[in-house]
């Protein structure tokens, strides 16, 4: 007989009380374990999706001059005798240390032509990184499929007085209009989309690059490191980070992680009052034990001994089966809320020995106070002093 | 040498402006391997002096002297240690842990001691069977009668040998029958040397110790050494 098995004994013969005192701290740890897992694995799901949703990092020649548009509105007309980029630099991009991170690489080719007589910019794309960066388009009729289609922005549509599957004749050659882009608001409206080596072809600037978009993945990169990389592989190119779409990201995803975590500390405060409320009452309830325990010797730090093991028992307890209840609801949880089946559980030891640490923590703070007020007990309540 | 000594001992309780004085200049002293038993009304102060006399709670004024050590000049849990080595406590309503068996209650005050498991079980099973509970060591109190609960509170308070063993009301939940052998154990337990000091309200109990004290309003109004005294004992145990 030790002082742990009054503990233990205590714990294994008030089965009712323990079972208690181990759910009301293992729904907190619970909760704040699937909160916390579906942060992550959501996090990790919505980073990838917003990353994926146009560029962050944009790449151009060096140039000394200043640029002239603002908001789509340009005062300097369209350069045509830019620098450009050598297709062949485009490899260098995804050879960078953070290539992981690298979502879509999509290459352009800007040049003024004439259609129908009018001067329009035409823009050769890889449609495959296209499509994949600018989720956001909608296109009546198809995507190019081959050398010969382009697409139009809508003005570009209205200006010229074409219809998805007519023609229209670029440099003496005709192209077919696969399809329409919808109003986009942006810069795209205005633009006729060709093929990248068909533009290439029709603007006699075969294996030259204009500009570079790239979509980065942010999770675990700085995007400002991706950018110091690029510019390293390709040193005639002014690269930057389009710095309100990372910003944008980031602080997303900060508000998302906020609400979380204070989610989690109100459902720690409210485990850590269900613990010290019930030792409270277990400590008041048991006054004439403590008073036993005293009469017969035991010092006051035998008896907060006894409080603090139960606490300890009952808190790690909780913490393990809080940790598996909590992943358990994670994993149900998850494909409901990512809206998809793409978001993996993220398994992450750190909230495994988290959980239990931080039951640990709470189930012992909130039990502190609970063992003090025992310890302090007066023994003569024992002897029913007058 | 006597083994407990009291001199002028006072207890006063404040309870807002009216303080309530449980004992008043009492003056004891109580021999080795005598059975003393402490008598009085409700009020009278008797379960306040035997809690003084255990060590826990202070008195306002006075000394408490046991087996030469003045008791509340010890420092902070050096009382605690002086409980767990010297005194033994059996209550009225028993106290047992109703969590612990017979035999883990009993070990109860062995828990803090530094001694194996082995022993630890040895003493208790001893202790047990010198209160002839040996056949119900795995019981729980509530598996137990009330004269088994009582035994099971002996033999926890004298598994560890203590100097004196202090008994308040021990027969107060019992019937008449339990009540005799319960007091023909602790008669036993002091035959075998041990000191007992008894707080009762029952004037049968006499009969089985060699002095009684009388307490009234917080004095020591009486001894059985007086012949009136003696008297009422023995017409009302019948025995004498």
């Amino acid at each position: 007989m030790k002082l742990h098995n009054i503990s233990i004994n205590n714990l294994r013969r008030r089965k009712a009380k323990m079972a208690f005192l181990t759910i009301g701290l293992m729904v907190g740890i619970a909760t704040i374990v699937t909160l916390v897992t579906l942060t992550k694995s959501m996090s990790s799901d919505i980073e990838r999706k917003m990353d994926e949703f146009g560029a962050n990092i944009l790449i151009t020649p060096q140039s000394n001059d200043l640029s002239l548009s603002y908001g789509g509105i340009s005062l300097g007309g369209v350069t045509f005798d830019q620098r450009e980029i050598r297709e062949e630099d485009l490899a260098k991009i995804t050879a960078i240390k953070n290539n992981k991170n690298i979502s879509a690489v999509s290459p352009k080719i800007l040049g003024g032509v004439k259609v129908a007589d009018r001067d329009v910019l035409l823009v050769g794309v890889d449609f495959d990184a296209e499509l994949k960066m600018k989720q956001w388009w909608k296109i009546f009729g198809d995507a190019p499929k081959n050398e010969n289609e382009v697409l139009l922005g809508s003005d570009a549509a209205k200006a010229l007085n074409v219809m998805s599957g007519e023609e229209v004749e670029i440099r003496g050659e005709k192209l077919k209009v696969s399809g329409i882009l919808d109003q986009t608001g942006s810069q795209d409206d205005a633009l006729v989309f060709a093929p990248l080596r068909k533009a290439q072809k029709l603007l006699g600037k075969e294996g030259r690059i204009t500009l570079v978009e790239v979509a980065a993945l942010c999770a675990g990169c700085p995007i400002g490191d991706m950018v110091l990389q690029i510019a390293e592989k390709l040193p005639d190119a002014k690269v930057s980070a389009i710095q309100q779409v990372v910003e944008s990201r980031i602080h997303a995803l900060d508000q998302f992680r906020r609400f979380s975590y204070g989610v989690a500390a109100v459902v720690v405060f409210i485990g850590a009052l269900i613990v010290f409320v019930t030792m409270m009452g277990s400590v008041n309830e048991r006054t004439t034990e403590i008073g036993v325990f005293r009469a017969i010797g035991f010092r006051r730090s035998h008896i907060m001994r006894i409080i603090l093991l139960e606490a300890l028992l009952v808190s790690f307890l909780a913490g393990l089966l809080g940790y598996a209840s909590g992943m358990g609801a994670a994993k149900l949880a998850l494909p409901i809320m990512a809206e998809g089946k793409n978001a993996a559980l993220v398994w992450d030891t750190t909230v495994t020995f988290g959980s239990i640490s931080l039951a640990l923590i709470v189930g012992i703070l909130a039990s502190l106070y609970p063992a003090l007020h025992a310890s302090k007990m007066d023994p003569t309540e024992a002897l029913r002093a007058l | 040498m006597a083994l407990i000594e009291i001199s002028n001992l006072a207890k006063h309780y404040v309870s807002g402006e009216e303080t309530v004085e449980a004992l008043r200049g009492v003056d004891l002293s109580i021999s080795a391997g005598e059975f003393v038993s402490i008598m009085g009304q409700s009020g009278s102060g008797k379960s306040t002096l035997l809690s003084v006399l255990g060590g826990m709670n202070h008195p306002t004024e006075g000394e408490v002297e046991m087996a030469g050590v003045k008791l509340y000049t010890l420092p902070g849990e050096r009382l605690a240690d002086f409980r767990a080595q010297n005194l033994g406590f059996v209550f009225q309503s028993f106290h047992l842990i109703p969590y612990l068996t017979a035999l883990e209650n009993v070990m109860l005050p062995l828990a803090i001691a530094k001694m194996n498991n082995q022993e630890k079980r040895a003493k208790a099973k001893e202790a047990l069977e010198q209160v002839g509970l040996a056949a119900k060591v795995d019981r729980l109190p509530n598996q137990l009668s009330g004269g088994e609960q009582e035994r099971v509170a002996i033999a926890r308070a004298v598994v560890n040998k203590p100097h004196i063993l202090l008994a308040d009301e021990p027969t107060g939940n019992l019937d008449s029958k339990t009540s005799d052998e319960v007091m023909g154990l602790f008669r036993e337990l002091n035959k075998s040397g041990q000191t007992v000091v008894m707080v009762t309200h029952n004037p049968e109990n006499c009969a089985y110790t060699d002095r009684t004290i009388f307490l009234r309003d917080g004095r020591v109004v009486a001894e059985r050494e007086d012949v009136a005294v003696a008297e009422v004992c023995t017409l009302a145990s019948g025995r004498g």
